[in-house]
C-alpha cells in the first residue's frame, strides 16, 4: 500500500487501474477529462494493459462499452453533465442489455445557462435509467468505489450498469492523501469478470434483443429485481472490502451523530464534511443535530433512511438538484421512504450550489436553525422560498 | 487549521506549490492532513490564478475557498493589491516575490533566485519562502514533495531553489 497525494480524478483512475477493465472508451468532458488522460497515460508505459479507445462523442463512448461488455469484457467510460445526457439513450441500453459497466460521472451543472461548474442535476436527472447509482464523499472513497463498483455490478445477482458520481471540481480537481492498495490485494478482492451474458461462438444466443408486450415487462421486472439485489451484495462487499483493505464502509448511507438527534440534515456527495462540522457546531450551542449521507441513490435506501429518521423531530434535505416544478428530487425519495414506513415527520428541502455556488458552513448553520425556528418546504439558499405552498 | 492561498499567473506554477505543500505536510505523518485545490474553472496562460493549501491535524472537511489565511504568497507582484488583507487573518502575512519593497507585506526577489538556477517559474522558490517563514514544513518534507511529484529532469534546479530560498529568508 502506498500513500500519495491525489485529486479525485487521479484516485478514481488508480482505482480502475486497480480492476483492471478489458476496453475504456473515452470522450473529453470537463470536468472528468483528467480521469481518461490518466489512464491513457497508464496504458502508455504499461501499467495497466487495457484496449484504450478514442470515440467521437460520448454517445459512441457508452456505445462502445455496451459492445466490449456484450463480447465479455470488463469496460469503463467517463462523462460529465451534458455528455450524460447526449448518451442517456445508451444509459437504458446499458442496463436492460445487463451489462455491468462501471462509468465515472464528473457531477456538474446543465445548460442553459452553460457552466461548467459542480451540482448533481445530471446524475440525479437518470435515476430511472436502471443504474446503480453513488455518489462519493472524498478522494479515498472515490479510488474504493472504482474497485468495489466492478464487485457489485458483475455480481450476477446484479448484472446492472454502475455509475459512480465525483462532485464536479470540489472533489474531481481537489487533492488530498489517498491510500493505493497493492495490485495483489486488489486481484484478491476483484477476480477477472466470467459471465454468460455474452456472445459466445459455442453457445449462439440472442443479446440485446426486442421483446413485445408479452415478455418486456419481464425483462424490467428483473432488471428492479436485479437492482435491488445490489444492496445485499453492496454489504457483502464492503465486508470482504474492509478484510482485505481495513477501510469499513457503511452501506447505502453514513450516518453521523444520528442516534439520539432531533434534528437530522441529509444530505450527499462532497459537502457531507461541512454538514458533520456544522452538526458538531450545533451540539455545542444545545441542539441535538445529526448528518445521514446518502451514499447510493439507487438503490434507494428506504428502509435505512426512514429507521435513521424514526425519532427524528424534523429533517431537512440539502441537494444540488431541482425538479422543476416540483422540488428536489432527492426530497422527494425521501418523502416517500417516510410514507412508506408510516412517519410523518416534517421535512423541509434546501436547494443550493447549482451551477457551482459555495455552500458556506453559515449556510449549513442556517438550515439548522430553519428547522427549529420553521421555514418554507422548498428554499433555494441565498434566495428563499421557492413561492409554493405559502 | 493553517490555511494558504496562492496568487500567481497561469503557466507559473502556484497550484503545483500547492500541491507541493500539501504532499510535504502529510507525506510523512498519518495524523496530518491537507487539502489543495485550484481556483476552479477555465485556465488561461497568463490570467491571474489562485490556489489554497490546507493544513490540520484532523482531516479537512471544509472544501470551500479560504476566506481567511494564515499566508498569502504572490509569485508576480503586479496581482498584490492593500485589499488583499481583508483574506488574512489578524496574524496573517503576505509574502510576494518582488524586486521593491511594498508596505504591508515581506518581499523577496524570487526572479533573481530562479534566474539564477535558470528556472523558468518561481513557484519552489516562494515554496521556499513559505517553508522558512512559516516552519510549516521542513526543508527536507519540502524536498520529498519535489522528489516524488515534479518531473525528474527539473527535480534538481528546483531543490536548488527552494533550498536557496531557504538560506536567503533564514537569518
Amino acid at each position: 500500500m502506498s500513500k500519495r497525494f491525489l485529486s479525485g480524478n487521479e484516485a478514481f483512475a488508480e482505482g480502475i487501474r486497480l480492476a483492471k477493465p478489458d476496453v475504456i472508451s473515452a470522450y473529453p468532458i470537463t470536468p472528468q477529462t483528467i480521469v481518461v488522460e490518466r489512464l491513457s497515460e497508464m496504458v502508455e508505459d504499461g501499467s495497466l494493459q487495457s484496449e484504450f479507445i478514442h470515440v467521437e462523442s460520448e454517445h459512441s463512448a457508452l456505445s462502445c462499452a455496451i459492445g466490449a461488455s456484450a463480447a465479455g469484457a470488463r469496460a469503463f467510460t467517463a462523462t460529465s453533465s451534458q455528455g450524460l445526457l447526449y448518451m442517456a439513450e445508451c444509459l437504458y441500453y446499458a442496463s436492460g442489455g445487463r451489462f455491468p459497466i462501471v462509468m465515472m460521472n464528473a457531477d456538474r451543472s446543465t445548460a442553459l445557462p452553460w457552466n461548467i461548474y459542480g451540482d448533481q442535476r445530471d446524475s440525479l436527472s437518470q435515476l430511472d435509467s436502471g443504474w446503480i447509482q453513488a455518489y462519493a464523499e472524498n478522494a479515498q472513497e472515490s479510488l474504493d468505489l472504482a474497485l468495489m463498483s466492478y464487485r457489485i455490478a458483475e455480481h450476477p445477482d446484479v448484472s446492472t450498469p454502475f455509475m459512480v458520481n465525483l462532485d464536479g471540481f470540489v472533489l474531481t480537481h481537489t487533492y488530498e492523501t489517498v491510500e493505493i492498495p497493492e495490485s495483489e490485494q486488489a486481484a484478491r478482492f476483484l477476480p477477472a469478470y466470467e459471465t454468460e451474458n455474452r456472445v459466445d461462438f459455442e453457445n449462439p444466443k440472442n443479446l440485446a434483443f426486442s421483446a413485445g408486450p408479452d415478455h418486456n415487462y419481464i425483462f424490467k421486472y428483473k432488471a428492479h429485481r436485479g437492482l435491488l439485489a445490489a444492496a445485499d451484495v453492496i454489504a457483502e462487499t464492503e465486508r470482504e472490502f474492509a478484510e482485505i483493505f481495513g477501510r469499513k464502509y457503511s452501506g447505502l448511507i453514513e450516518q453521523y451523530r444520528t442516534e439520539d438527534a432531533d434534528l437530522i440534515l441529509i444530505t450527499l456527495g462532497s459537502i457531507a464534511g461541512l454538514c458533520r462540522e456544522s452538526a458538531d457546531r450545533m451540539r455545542m450551542q444545545g441542539i441535538r443535530a445529526g448528518v445521514i449521507r446518502i451514499r447510493y441513490m439507487r438503490p434507494f435506501p428506504n428502509a435505512e433512511i426512514a429507521e435513521a429518521l424514526r425519532n427524528a423531530k424534523a429533517f431537512a434535505v440539502l441537494e444540488k438538484d431541482i425538479s422543476f416544478g416540483n422540488e428536489g428530487t432527492v426530497f422527494t425519495n425521501v418523502n416517500s421512504a417516510l410514507q412508506k414506513a408510516g412517519l410523518n415527520i416534517p421535512g423541509q428541502n434546501y436547494i443550493g450550489g447549482l451551477g457551482g455556488r459555495n455552500i458556506s458552513a453559515g449556510n449549513i448553520e442556517a438550515i439548522f436553525r430553519g428547522l427549529v425556528s420553521g421555514a418554507p418546504r422548498v428554499s433555494f439558499i441565498g434566495i428563499g422560498g421557492d413561492g409554493s405552498g405559502e | 487549521m493553517k490555511e494558504i492561498i496562492w496568487l500567481g499567473r497561469g503557466g507559473q506554477g502556484a497550484f503545483t506549490a500547492a500541491k507541493l505543500l500539501g504532499a510535504a505536510y502529510t507525506a510523512e505523518h498519518d495524523a496530518q492532513y491537507a487539502l489543495a485545490f485550484p481556483s476552479f474553472g477555465p485556465e488561461r496562460r497568463g490570467a491571474p490564478v489562485r490556489a489554497f493549501t490546507k493544513l490540520d491535524e484532523k482531516p479537512v472537511l471544509d472544501r470551500s475557498q479560504t476566506e481567511h489565511a494564515d499566508y498569502i504568497v504572490i509569485l508576480d507582484d503586479t496581482l498584490y493589491a492593500p485589499s488583499l488583507r481583508t483574506l488574512l487573518k489578524p496574524k496573517g502575512r503576505i509574502l510576494v516575490n518582488s524586486k521593491a519593497a511594498i508596505a504591508g507585506a515581506e518581499t523577496v526577489d524570487a526572479d533573481a533566485i530562479a534566474a539564477e538556477l535558470r528556472l523558468p517559474t518561481v513557484n519552489t522558490v516562494m515554496l521556499g519562502v513559505l517553508t522558512a517563514v512559516s516552519g510549516v514544513i521542513t526543508e527536507s518534507q519540502a524536498v520529498s514533495a519535489i522528489r516524488g511529484y515534479m518531473p525528474a529532469k527539473i527535480q534538481e534546479r528546483n531543490i536548488a531553489a527552494l533550498q536557496k530560498a531557504i538560506g536567503e529568508v533564514q537569518p
